[in-house]
């Protein structure tokens, strides 16, 4: 076969690319076949229907929700764009921590480890080569917030063997132990995480052109303060995996996660792959994990490892029992919700007669200890589960079903 | 010091600490026998207990004794309370959503008490103070000898309770079968509410010795969690295993505190200068690995 038969083989069955269609196209998947006129819900090929954004509402309010994202960055007071991108960077590891526990089941209480197992793969890759911590000074964003995924990954793939020993709450206390002893690493390892009661630099932020995580002009268009140029990374970065989240999960992968949590043994009776399932639920969840680490403290630009306590894995376990369990979008929703309880509890304790004595820091434990016994007595499906609700009884208006 | 004096010491520190740590595990197998759940309040209702008892003994100025028996009690009512109020909702769902509620519990009663500690240590006022004798040239503290004492009598009345009390034997039926046991006439919600009860007043025991030297603080809740290690090591459904764990996790941590490190005739100086404090969670890794249901634990066989 000449170059000239393959080039044009090639040509044949090449398809319009992305790029070649218009916008309109891209935004409402109609590839194969045609809507009939007016009825804009009646599929007429798989691919519609198997969309995620397959319903003209859905894509419409998708559209008003990015508008409204994209102002509320631009327009909102400066504390309050950085409270919302850590509640997004937040909502990043509740998206893994759903991965592992809400869709396979598999209890972890170890995310904590993980995210510091991101905070500082992050920031030693992106540290000061001269300060007093180790630093390689690589602060090109993509490069480590990847890298720092990758490496919690493979802590997460290294511990995963431990859930096909154990099962439930035996899995939950190991990792919880696993917390401890991570605590413990960060603690001792000066050199890297600038040891206890002392920190070190979180993470810097750069695209090749100088630094990005600090307020100015970018691109000389338009003036952004160092939160709102978080926000927008963190936002990218959050829609991103949570789009890759939801994909997994209702993709061969997330049935398998599902098949895992509902009964392990008859999973595998069924033919499916338990060692090779938990693993991947593991490596995927530390990814997130590390990710979500990596973004976590660049707003506050500083980590100590006294934060990287039981704490914060109950506060990742809060947001997806708050937000919804093995549902993305509750992640999102918890894990906002819970980011803004320090701010809420602030505002609270203002308000109390002071006889009480409750400080922020109280307030807030109290609060999210109600919210935990709260939600999973009255509502199970947490935040979502009031979303869907709502939803659902809009969809039949003014119909009651 | 000599060697032989270090290693005496090291034994009683080891002991002295794993029988607290042996009473704080007990409590969380006591309500795993009945419940099936693992109680992640234990910690916070250590550290009421123990604030209860700051309270009776120094600010009203008890005995110690009695100050220990009435923070009991005061903790045995909260664990009454967090019972009756977040877990008996959620009989029938998964134990596994049940644990939460109890870190929920643990959570919101950790940081009331919080707000009663405030930002000193409250002591507990005990009798010991840093009194000890000497065996051997090693320096035995008062506080672990009672502790330890203390310790073996509430495991020999443990026992007895559920080998020859009509209310140890309804326990041990509920465990066993919830719905054979209400068959026969045992009221379950008896069960449950005693055997939370007797887990808050085992930790705050517990407490009470915990803190003794140091006082209770907002953190001292984490020490807790050394009783996890023990549990897991003896079985969650064992009482005998709790007190093999508790003691073992005491001594391994006493072994590491005395002989790891930088120091002169210490070893495994690479793994940090408080490695013992973890030292329990890695001999949990290791034994889970080789038996995942502990020692004396019971294995779950599972039907599709």
């Amino acid at each position: 076969m000449s170059d000239t038969n393959l080039a044009e083989k090639a040509g044949a069955t090449s398809r319009p690319g992305m790029l070649e269609r218009p916008l309109s196209r891209i935004l409402r998947p109609d590839v194969e076949g045609h809507r009939l006129r007016g009825r804009p819900d009646l599929y007429t090929a798989y691919k519609q229907d198997m969309a995620l954004l397959n319903t003209p509402a859905k894509r419409n309010w998708t559209l008003v929700l990015f508008a409204l994202v994209v102002w509320a960055g631009l327009g909102m007071p400066n504390d309050l764009v950085g409270l919302a991108a850590t509640g997004m960077a937040y909502a990043i590891g509740a998206i893994g921590m759903n991965i592992v526990t809400g869709y396979a089941g598999q209890v972890s209480l170890g995310h904590a480890f993980f995210a510091g197992i991101g905070i500082y793969t992050a920031a030693v890759l992106s540290g000061d080569p001269d300060a007093r911590v180790l630093g390689f000074g690589i602060t090109f964003a993509p490069l480590w917030i990847f890298a720092a995924g990758v490496v919690a990954a493979v802590f997460g793939a290294i511990v995963a063997p431990l859930a096909l020993r154990l099962k439930g709450l035996y899995l939950a206390i190991v990792t919880l132990g696993l917390v401890f002893m991570g605590d413990h690493i960060f603690r001792e390892w000066i050199q890297v995480t600038g040891g206890f009661g002392v920190g070190r630099p979180a993470a810097r932020v750069s695209f090749g052109f100088g630094r990005y995580d600090v307020d100015g002009e970018l691109f000389g268009l338009i003036y952004l303060t160092k939160n709102q140029r978080m926000f927008f990374l963190i936002l990218v970065t959050l829609v991103i995996l949570g789009v890759i989240g939801r994909n997994i999960a209702r993709s061969d992968l997330g049935r398998v996660f599902s098949a895992i949590r509902d009964r392990d043994v008859a999973a595998e009776v069924i033919g499916v792959d338990l060692t090779r399932g938990k693993i991947l639920a593991f490596t995927i969840s530390s990814f997130y994990a590390g990710v979500a680490g990596a973004l976590l403290f660049t707003i506050a630009g500083f980590v100590e490892p006294g934060s990287l306590s039981l704490l914060l894995s109950v506060r990742f376990l809060v947001m997806i029992l708050v937000g919804g369990v093995a549902t993305i979008s509750g992640s999102i929703m918890g894990a906002m919700f819970i980011a803004t309880l320090p701010r809420i509890s602030f505002e609270l304790a203002h308000l109390l007669p002071s006889w009480i004595g409750l400080n922020e820091q109280i307030l807030e434990g109290i609060l999210s200890g109600l919210l935990i016994i709260v939600f999973l007595i009255v509502e199970p499906r947490g935040l979502f589960g009031i979303w869907f609700r709502i939803r659902n009884y809009w969809k039949a208006w003014p119909f009651s079903y | 010091m000599t060697e032989s004096a270090r290693f005496i010491q090291m034994l009683s520190d080891g002991l002295g600490n794993g029988a607290i740590y042996a009473l704080l595990a007990v409590g969380f197998v006591v309500i795993y026998k009945s419940t099936q759940v693992i109680s992640f309040a234990q910690p916070a209702l250590m550290v009421a207990g123990a604030v209860g008892v700051s309270y009776f003994s120094v600010t009203l100025g008890m005995p110690f004794w009695l100050s220990v028996i009435a923070g009991m009690a005061f903790a045995g009512v909260l664990g009454l309370g967090v019972e009756r109020a977040a877990l008996r909702p959620l009989v029938g769902r998964p134990p596994f959503i049940a644990a939460i509620v109890t870190l929920g519990a643990d959570v919101v009663i950790r940081n009331v008490a919080n707000r009663f500690i405030g930002a000193n240590p409250k002591q507990m006022g005990d009798p010991f103070g840093f009194e000890s004798f000497s065996v051997g040239g090693a320096n035995i503290s008062q506080r672990d000898v009672a502790a330890l004492a203390v310790g073996l009598v509430v495991f020999a009345v443990l026992f007895a309770f559920f080998k020859y009390s009509r209310l140890g034997l309804a326990m041990r039926a509920a465990a066993f079968d919830q719905e054979v046991a209400l068959a026969q006439g045992i009221n379950v919600g008896t069960v449950f509410a005693v055997s939370w009860a007797m887990a808050a007043a085992l930790a705050a025991l517990a407490g009470a010795f915990l803190f003794g030297e140091s006082g209770v603080d907002q953190l001292g809740w984490v020490k807790a969690f050394k009783a996890l290690p023990a549990i897991i090591l003896g079985g969650l459904d064992s009482v005998g295993g709790a007190l093999i764990g508790g003691l073992s996790v005491g001594l391994v941590e006493a072994l590491f505190n005395t002989y790891q490190g930088d120091g002169a005739g210490q070893f495994l100086g690479f793994l940090g200068s408080n490695f013992a404090g973890v030292s329990p969670y890695v001999l949990m890794l290791l034994v889970l690995m080789f038996r995942p249901y502990g020692l004396f634990g019971t294995p779950e066989i599972e039907r599709v």
